[in-house]
């Protein structure tokens, strides 16, 4: 291990909130508003983290681990994933699908600890919750899976070194829909619009802000945090996945990987600013999409005998 | 020059994805549209001597035919039925997306295993012309409203045309033109089809139709 490989879970640390930042300010500007400043979760994490928290007399210690295994499953992802040319500092064959399932178990504590509170409108958005991640995971392996069969890897790290060589290849065709099939699974995990509202109001249609409604204090700062950490590190996963040129340069690497970064926080913004919400019915249908055109990014490598 | 060939295929084997995910009639008949101008580009990549005249020819026609005029008339159909929505298909869409998702990859796994009397321009063509084929198929028998089945015809004839385009160069000409000028026909009456079933019933749901009997 490498000094360099500090760098992915350091970055992914600290530049995970600003990436909310550049969202909400991206959605202000199309708003027609000011928006708050680029820090602003900065802020309301320091400020939740100084609270006290309450615990309803109905909820069980469930209820109270929740957030904390969230957000240390997410942190161990965070230790999977490669940035801007650097490799992670735990890579190994297979890594892939421990990442993808550390985000299932920081989703199925959310979900048990939502249901521990019994307010039936957290009942509801787990069941949803739920309902569209199982929909999901098969779309994030299989595209991961496609990505996987090109470079003949399943290490996240090795699959991030060999893509750019790949992508001006015979792969380009493979690559391009994986990159649609990894947004919507971005769009999907992070519960934004199409799929979920981040800001929206109402309980009844709410499905990932419903079922943390009963968290405050530091449980909500975590899970804020840990949601902010899920956002980079899938976004992360776009942009090393995708992003076809390495100068050679780490620091050029870098800093070009955190502007691409940046480039998918404001398209992020600017598909919640231009698109509206699906109807519920509509989100399976959207979702096994996704999975559809993970699965024809694989097989076109299987059966066509593509280059 | 393969690369886009493999490019155009699969737009044509998404399309024929999208197709078994909406609900929207005027979708459907875009997506279809859209399949037919990509489709419209196969001759010309296809052919071994350069871009000749007839080759030229023969393109503009499919790409008039199959991008405007099929969508124009299905649209008008659309207009005057007044419908805007595919109603209770027997297989729901999320369940006919996979469907069609498991016919490509049989396509793929019987593409490998045929031989073909001469080359292919790409490895996919073999596949993603059964695919459409299927596929079309498959809407023709899992919805309901006239209009999507005749979209289903297209889509079949589609995939006969990316057959054809790709493998008999020689002679494609008079055969193809004689293909198109049946679907020509065969679209025409079952816009005029609609129109009537719609105009007498209030509906295009040829489910219904089969209680008229006596």
């Amino acid at each position: 291990m490498t000094v360099s490989a500090i760098v992915p879970p350091a970055f992914a640390l600290v530049f995970a909130p600003l990436l909310i930042g550049v969202t909400n300010r991206t959605k202000a500007v199309f708003a027609g508003r000011q928006g708050a400043p680029l820090l602003q979760p900065y802020f309301d994490l320091v400020k939740l983290l100084g609270k006290g928290a309450v615990y309803s007399q109905t909820t069980t210690l469930v209820f109270r681990v929740g957030p904390m295994i969230g957000l240390a499953a997410v942190l161990t992802a965070s230790l999977l994933m490669p940035f801007g040319g650097c490799r992670a500092p735990l890579a190994f064959g297979g890594d892939l699908i421990l990442f993808v399932y550390l985000m299932g178990l920081a989703r199925l504590f959310t979900v048990l600890a939502a249901l521990d509170t019994g307010s039936s409108f957290e009942g509801m958005g787990a069941s949803r919750e739920v309902l569209f991640s199982t929909l999901a995971e098969p779309a994030l392996l299989l595209a991961l899976a496609a990505v996987g069969r090109e470079t003949k890897t399943l290490s996240l790290s090795q699959m991030h070194e060999l893509v750019p060589r790949l992508f001006w290849g015979h792969s380009s065709l493979i690559l391009m829909l994986v990159a649609v099939v990894l947004f919507i699974v971005f769009l999907a995990e992070n519960s934004r619009i199409p799929i979920d509202d981040p800001n929206t109001h109402l309980e009844l249609t709410m499905i990932h802000e419903v079922m943390v409604l009963d968290h405050c204090g530091p449980d909500f700062a975590f899970i804020i945090y840990g949601a902010a950490l899920k956002l980079w590190l899938l976004g992360s996963l776009i942009v090393g996945l995708l992003l076809p040129t390495r100068t050679g340069l780490r620091l050029a690497d870098l800093l070009l990987s955190l502007a691409a970064m940046a480039a998918v926080a404001v398209l992020l913004g600017v598909v919640e600013s231009t698109l509206a919400r699906f109807r519920m019915m509509r989100v399976p249908v959207f979702l096994v999409g996704a999975v559809v055109l993970a699965t024809v990014a694989l097989i076109l490598k299987y059966g066509g005998r593509l280059g | 020059m393969t690369a886009i060939f493999d490019f155009i295929l699969v737009t044509v084997a998404l399309v024929d994805l999208a197709l078994l995910g909406t609900s929207r009639l005027a979708t459907s008949v875009r997506l279809a549209a859209v399949q037919g101008m990509a489709l419209s580009l196969l001759p010309l990549l296809a052919s071994d001597d350069g871009i000749g005249l007839r080759v030229l020819l023969f393109a503009a026609g499919i790409f008039v035919l199959k991008g405007l005029v099929f969508p124009g008339l299905l649209m008008r159909a659309l207009r005057t039925a007044d419908v805007r929505h595919e109603v209770g298909p027997y297989i729901r869409y999320a369940p006919s997306m996979l469907l069609g998702v498991l016919i490509l990859a049989t396509c793929f796994w019987l593409g490998s295993e045929f031989e073909l009397p001469r080359p292919t321009i790409s490895p996919l063509v073999l596949p993603i012309a059964l695919a459409t084929i299927l596929i079309g198929l498959l809407l023709i028998v899992s919805r309901r409203t006239a209009l999507n089945q005749v979209i289903g015809y297209i889509v079949l004839e589609n995939g006969i045309f990316v057959f054809g385009a790709a493998l008999a160069l020689e002679e494609p000409f008079l055969v193809e033109i004689g293909v198109l000028l049946d679907v020509f026909v065969a679209v025409f009456v079952m816009g005029i089809t609609i129109f009537h079933i719609s105009r007498e019933f209030d509906h295009i749901d040829v489910d219904q139709l089969s209680l008229l009997k006596e």
